[in-house]
């Protein structure tokens, strides 16, 4: 179906700060430092900079400059899943070798 | 919304038989969104069902409203755990809306403004089980529960009952949406506690 272009309310969202602890769980490394690059719009920025919808079944990072979702991230008891599908890719800041 | 305890609900305590396991009782209408709230007017509002031949109808605000409505009053049951009793919804039964429908499509794909889906087989929508649902306790249902109009499947979990509803796809194979793609369970039945996939 062709995108309903609105009028939308924001809605009740954080920034992408909220997916730090979440996501430390299963990373090694602090991804909210990382920038992904949005597969709908091709927009680059921090994942702290997301808007992060977390009064859902998951938390849904959405991009600030096209509002599509960049990031999923369910948590079960025993499983987490991650859905990275609307990032084309994420730079993850590393230490100097 | 704080933690509800069950102590405090007497006999509607998780162990009640009215709730199904995991569950707790809530008394108020918690708000869950996974992104921004459309706000669609009615007069642009369209309703569509597209068969799996490709074949499409298409119901405006004012066809749906000129359908034969129903009142039902039904419990929710969200994955978050909370669980409403007695909501009582005004709506279209999909059975009418399906009536003249061609179609042999085992599994339907539901999509809402601002791109939400869910998916569920074509048999849970039919049977008096499902409804387009544009009235909540006898008022317009408010955006943030998913006015002008939501799918409501209250024998599923919530997830299902998409908010915003657009339109239905007929589909010969399943087609996972929004949720189940991410963990969730392709089904949801509250009473067999399918939260997860492998649940
Ligand atoms: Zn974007």
């Amino acid at each position: 179906m062709t995108p309903f272009h609105g009028p939308y309310d924001d809605g009740d969202y954080a920034d992408g700060n909220a997916l730090a602890g979440p996501l430390r769980e299963i990373f090694a490394v602090d991804l909210t430092a990382a920038s992904g690059r949005c597969a709908h719009c091709g927009a680059e920025g921090p994942v702290a900079l997301l808007r992060v919808y977390a009064h859902a079944p998951g938390l849904v990072a959405r991009c600030p400059s096209c509002t599509e979702v960049v990031m999923r991230l369910v948590r079960g008891p025993n499983s987490a899943w991650l859905d990275l599908r609307g990032a084309t890719s994420i730079r993850i800041p590393l230490g100097v070798e | 919304m704080g933690i509800v305890s069950p102590g405090f609900h007497g006999r509607r305590s998780a162990a009640a038989p009215e709730l199904p396991p995991g569950q707790y009782l809530t008394e108020d209408f918690p708000v869950l969104t996974a992104g921004p709230t459309p706000r669609v007017p009615t007069d642009a509002w369209e309703f569509t069902v597209v068969t799996e031949a490709g074949q499409r109808y298409a119901w405006s605000w004012a066809d749906l409203m000129a359908l034969p409505g129903q009142t039902v009053t039904v419990d929710l049951h969200c994955v978050t755990k909370w669980s409403k009793l007695g909501t009582t919804w005004t709506g279209v039964s999909l059975d009418t809306l399906l009536e003249n429908v061609e179609t042999a499509a085992d599994y339907a794909l539901v999509h809402s403004y601002g791109g939400y889906t869910t998916n569920l087989p074509v048999e849970d929508l039919l049977d008096g089980q499902a409804w387009i649902a544009f009235k909540y306790e006898g008022e317009d249902l408010a955006p943030a529960h998913g006015g002008p109009a939501r799918l409501l499947v209250p024998h599923l979990y919530l997830w299902k009952s998409a908010k915003w509803v657009r339109g239905i796809q007929l589909l010969n194979e399943d087609e996972p949406g929004f949720w189940e793609s991410a963990g969730y369970h392709d089904y949801g039945d509250p009473w067999r506690e399918q939260r997860y996939q492998g649940d």
